[in-house]
Parts: structure tokens; C-alpha cells; sequence
């Protein structure tokens, strides 16, 4: 089958460096992309459009500044950004377009689908490449995410993802939800991994052979919690599955070892913390924050990774990372005082 | 019981419906008219059975009545710009919930004194009148540079008009935390969590400032939250944290149950204050006619 792979080093990976990567870092490596012949790169604060605050964390640079500098270094390979509606707004994703975004990727909580219906709906009428992005895809079985896929590709969405946001899908539960899309879709079916289960590549293997069409990694892994399927190795492993994609596997290699390993504070592992996320259905951008609030309230950031999954509580509130860590010191005090 | 003022309703949904229920216990403004565009509305039934006159002429059937002097909008942004200017050549006082915001922001012990006199206010959003009573106690003990606020609200509590326009919420929220709870920048967060049982509505306010005295912080956001709950009671203070110069205050909204589910915290605060808003205004006008 003949894979669309799209790059998130710049997006999801921004959650590695606390979205602190610099314009001028993001035109080199979307030139190193453009080079390795990569039709997809995703730019913007790791949490999409307008994501820059206090609740997801400050970036370096503006979203116009990163989207324009990764334009600016790129001919062929297409730019896309992320809105979370209700986060980010059509004004932003306007601007982003106006300095060089051609694909609006709209991401929803799995159930929510119809909040993205007026921004999909305008990017198509745009002229965008669209495309849906359900997130926490394991929380909803497969024929219900189907039905919310349907809803996106009614807005005009071209591609609609099951986004394993929470790295919480093995392969097996990753290829059911792919195949149900694809059987409810008559557009195409992408594939989201993170990789707080080990499982990133393999199932975005999975989700190939369910019908999948796009598949988005990122250059050694980079992103939220264990990170995302690595690129080049993702490049790799479809080759040898036999499966076409366009990518110039040595430039992408070289890329990842030079230009990315360089940049990042350390190297994407499966750390307990991660895992948990993963084993827990917690939300994978969740993971530096329950660092800093298990220091500042000096709790578990297990314990707290934990009583999130229990409480249901869903991409986008990280205030509630606070919200528990406080509420479990309180416990824990009221337990000595006892 | 003493003297009212005479009011209506328009939009027998689910909020015009909470409302009157709400404005029922009132002792300044008594509703003695709630219009639809739809006879066989199940809301124009439910008013009738609460001996409430309806009629189905909407708007038309309001300016046909001398006697009412306050009106309040619980149709929809589109139907209020179409509703607003005959409102107000017919000399009838309006309270708008609707986005469309013809009028100034308002939201109760904040900045309603300014306008009682104005003839059309508008009650901003459900995370404005939850988040913008903190942000404006934060500010007046400690002058807010930049306010930001995550408005969490159950899937259930969200209506077709909120999901299909979703930037009107985040933008309008915005735009009020700087002109009425008096930060120089604002940003709004809205978040749909689908958890059964259905959630609370949870808002967190963030706040940079420029005189941090955690002391005067905690004393003031009380004295508001107290001040809220004067007319919400399900508003609770969950957590006042000063850290340097960043403010965190989180609440959450549990509703009065009158008509929706306590869970629609963040629908039942936007028609309590708009309850509250009339009242004001009821009061206001009940005095200047004893003084005249």
C-alpha cells in the first residue's frame, strides 16, 4: 500500500522541549525533511494553534513565526498545523495560512467531533488539505469512533486519524478502530501513535494493514510522553513491509542523528511516569507537567497519573494535573494528622 | 406582594425555561409573558402549566404589551440582532444571554451598577460570569497584567449553539476578562469532558500580577466568591494558590437544579445572573418611580 507519512518533530515534538524550539531551528529541520522527501511537516506549539499560555506551557516563538519559517525553507513538502477548537480559533488557522500552512489538521476529544465543524468547513472551502484528528481514540470503541469519524468527514474532512494520544492502544485495538473507520469512511484513514506501551511503530504497522493511509511519526521519537512512532524507523519497518512510501530513508536517518538527537534533552524512553500514562489512558502531554506539580506538591507523579486516568479526565486539562496533586497532598496530610 | 416590574421572556429552550422558574421567587420582577416561534414548543407548554401567558408570535407578541418593561432574550445571537432595535424603540429595558452582545458585558457585583441605566446588556458567556468575578477580585488587590481561564463544562451540558460556534465562546470570554474583569490581556479556554456521570463545571483562573500580596489575593477572591454565592449558591472556591506573581484560583459550579440538571452548573450560573442583572434593574426602576 502506498503510505502518506507526515512529520510531527515540530508539533507533538515540541512537548520534548517544552515548545521552546526556535524559528530558525524549525527552517533547518524542515529543510532536512523537505530534503529526505517527506510530503507532510507539522508545525506549531505542541498543543496546536494558540496553545502558548499558562495551562500548556509558553513557546519560544510565535505560531506565525514557526509556521513561516518552516515554509519559507520547504517547496514541495506541505505544511500543516493543529487547532483544538476551543483552544485555538479559525482567526489563528487564518493566519497561519496566511503565512504558508496549506493542511489545517482539526483535533477533537474522540466524542466531540461537532465542535470541529465549523473549522474543517472553512479550511476545505479554502482550499486546505483537512483533516480529522480524533483524540484519546482508546476511550470509545470502534464502531462509535466510526460514527464520530463520519461526522468529520461530513464537515469536508479529506483524512480522518485515530490518534492514540494516551499511547494506551495495543495492535490489536489500534487495527479495530482503523478498520471500522475505514469501513465507514470513503475517505482516507490515518494513524497517531505514542509509544508509552512500546508500541508506536508496530502499530502503526497494524493500522496499514487495517486500511490505514497516513501515519505520523517523528524524528527519533519526539513528542508527548514516550514520544511518537520514530520516523525513520517507521520509514524503515514500511519498506520492509513491503509498503511504498516516498521518503530518501538515509537523508531521514541522517536528519534524526544530526540535526534532531543534537536538540533534545535527552533521548524519548519509556520511563515509569510514561508507561503509566500509557497503562492508565492518561493524555501523553500530561507528562512534564505531572513532573512539575509532583515536585511542587511534593506527591507521586505515578499517584497522580493515576487518579487522572481514574477521573476520566480528558486531553487539554492539564489545570487538573493541579487540581489532583493538590487534592492528594490535602489527603495525605489529613492521614498523618489522623 | 409588593409591587413589580412586568417582564418577558423570549425562548421557551432550555434557559428561558430555567430562568423563569428562577425569576418566579422574585420579588422585583414578575414574568407574565414567555414567547416562542413554535406552538407547540414543549417550553410554551411548561410555562403554561405554570400559569405563565404564552404566545408564539415571538418578539411581536412582547412590543404588543404596554405594561412590560424588562425583556430578556434566551433565543439565539442571530435572533436577538433582529429582536434588539424594536426592543428599544418600544422603550423596553433588554437582558441579553444570547452572544450576539449589542449591549455592554455585564456580570453581577463586578460592573452592573455602571449600567443599570443602559437599555441592553449582555450577560457575555458561562465562563465569563464564572471566571470574571475572579479575575476582577484578583485585580483590585493585586492589578492583573495578563488573565487566563479554562472553563471545563460537561459534554452534556453543551448545546448546538455552544459546539458550532465555539470560537464565539473563547473569544467573547476573552475579550470580557480584560474590559470588565480588568485584565490587560485576556485568553479563554474551553474544554468538553463527556465523563458519566456528567461532570461539574470546573474553571480554573490563572492570573499574572503585578503587586503579589497573597494575603490581600485570598482575602479579596473570598470576599467575591461569597459575593457569587449570594445568587449562585453552587459556587465553591476549590483552591487559591499565590505563587510569585501567578495567581491560580480554581471553582467549580454545581446548578440549582430548577430546571436543568445540577450538573449544567455553567447554564445555571449564566441564568442566575441574568436573573440577578433583572432584578437589579427591576429595583432601580421600582425606586425611581416611587421617587417620581
Amino acid at each position: 500500500m502506498k503510505v502518506t507519512l507526515v512529520d510531527t518533530s515540530l508539533r507533538d515534538g515540541m512537548h520534548s522541549v517544552a515548545h521552546q524550539f526556535s524559528a530558525e531551528y524549525v527552517a533547518r529541520v524542515a529543510a532536512a525533511l523537505e530534503a529526505a522527501h517527506v510530503p507532510v511537516l507539522e508545525v506549531s506549539h505542541g498543543d496546536g494553534l494558540g496553545g502558548s499560555s499558562i495551562q500548556y506551557g509558553w513557546a519560544a516563538a510565535s505560531d506565525e513565526a514557526l509556521v513561516g519559517a518552516a515554509a519559507g525553507a520547504v517547496s514541495e513538502t506541505e505544511i500543516a498545523v493543529l487547532l483544538l477548537p476551543g483552544v485555538g480559533t479559525l482567526r489563528q488557522l487564518q493566519r497561519a495560512r496566511s503565512v504558508g500552512a496549506t493542511m489545517a489538521r482539526v483535533a477533537t476529544h474522540c466524542t466531540e467531533a461537532d465542535i470541529a465543524e465549523q473549522h474543517i468547513g472553512w479550511a476545505r472551502q479554502e482550499g486546505m488539505r483537512t483533516v480529522g484528528f480524533l483524540m484519546m481514540s482508546h476511550m470509545l470503541e470502534p464502531g462509535l469512533l466510526a460514527a464520530q469519524a463520519k461526522l468529520m468527514e461530513s464537515y469536508g474532512a479529506e483524512v480522518v486519524y485515530v490518534v492514540d494520544s494516551a499511547g494506551a492502544l495495543v495492535p490489536g485495538t489500534a487495527s479495530a478502530r482503523v478498520a471500522a473507520l475505514r469501513g465507514a469512511l470513503e475517505c482516507e484513514v490515518g494513524f497517531h501513535a505514542h509509544n508509552n506501551l512500546g508500541c508506536g511503530v508496530g502499530n502503526a504497522l497494524a493500522a496499514v494493514d487495517a486500511g490505514a493511509s497516513w501515519l505520523d511519526g517523528s524524528l527519533r521519537g519526539l513528542g508527548a510522553g514516550a514520544g511518537n512512532a520514530q520516523l525513520e524507523v517507521l520509514a524503515a519497518a514500511l519498506e520492509r513491509s513491503g509498503h511504498e512510501t516516498a521518503i530518501d530513508l538515509f537523508a531521514l536517518m541522517d536528519a534524526a542523528e544530526d540535526l534532531v538527537a543534537p536538540a533534545m534533552p535527552g533521548p524519548q524512553t519509556i520511563d515509569r511516569a510514561a508507561l503509566v500514562i500509557g497503562y492508565a489512558g492518561v493524555y501523553s502531554s500530561f507528562l512534564l507537567h505531572a513532573r512539575r506539580a509532583s515536585q511542587k506538591f511534593g506527591v507521586d507523579t505515578r499517584d497522580i497519573l493515576l487518579e487522572l486516568g481514574r477521573r476520566r479526565i480528558v486531553g487539554g486539562q492539564e489545570d487538573m494535573i493541579i487540581d489532583v496533586a493538590a487534592e492528594l497532598r490535602a489527603r495525605r496530610s489529613g492521614a498523618e494528622a489522623a | 406582594m409588593a409591587v413589580r416590574v412586568r417582564a418577558a421572556i423570549l425562548g421557551p429552550g432550555n434557559i428561558g425555561t430555567d430562568l423563569l422558574m428562577k425569576l418566579r421567587r422574585s420579588d422585583a420582577v414578575d414574568v407574565v409573558l414567555m414567547t416562542g416561534i413554535d406552538p407547540d414548543s414543549p417550553g410554551l407548554e411548561r410555562a403554561q402549566k405554570l400559569g405563565v401567558e404564552t404566545s408564539a408570535t415571538g418578539v411581536d407578541a412582547v412590543l404588543a404589551r404596554e405594561d412590560i418593561e424588562l425583556v430578556f432574550d434566551a433565543t439565539g445571537a442571530r435572533a436577538h440582532v433582529a429582536n434588539a432595535p424594536p426592543l428599544r424603540e418600544a422603550g423596553k429595558t433588554v437582558v441579553d444571554l444570547t452572544p450576539a452582545a449589542i449591549g455592554p458585558y455585564v456580570v453581577p457585583h463586578v460592573n452592573l451598577d455602571a449600567h443599570l441605566d443602559e437599555p441592553n446588556v449582555n450577560m457575555v458567556t458561562c465562563g465569563g460570569q464564572a471566571t470574571i468575578p475572579m479575575v476582577a477580585a484578583i485585580d483590585r488587590a493585586a492589578t492583573v497584567g495578563y488573565a487566563e481561564i479554562v472553563a471545563t463544562i460537561s459534554s452534556a451540558s453543551a448545546g448546538p449553539g455552544t459546539r458550532q460556534n465555539i470560537d464565539e465562546f473563547t473569544e467573547t470570554t476573552a475579550r470580557a476578562l480584560e474590559v470588565v474583569g480588568g485584565a490587560d490581556a485576556g485568553k479563554a479556554i474551553i474544554i468538553l469532558n463527556p465523563a458519566e456521570p456528567p461532570i461539574l463545571m470546573r474553571d480554573t483562573i490563572f492570573a499574572r500580577v503585578r503587586e503579589p500580596d497573597s494575603a490581600a489575593i485570598e482575602h479579596s477572591v473570598e470576599e467575591m466568591v461569597a459575593a457569587v454565592q449570594a445568587y449562585v449558591p453552587g459556587y465553591r472556591l476549590l483552591l487559591c494558590d499565590v505563587d510569585g506573581d501567578q495567581v491560580t484560583v480554581m471553582v467549580e459550579v454545581e446548578g440549582a437544579g430548577d430546571f436543568l440538571p445540577p450538573y449544567s452548573g455553567n447554564l445555571d450560573i449564566m441564568t442566575a445572573a441574568a436573573a440577578r442583572v433583572g432584578e437589579e434593574i427591576a429595583r432601580r426602576t421600582l425606586a425611581a418611580e416611587v421617587t417620581a
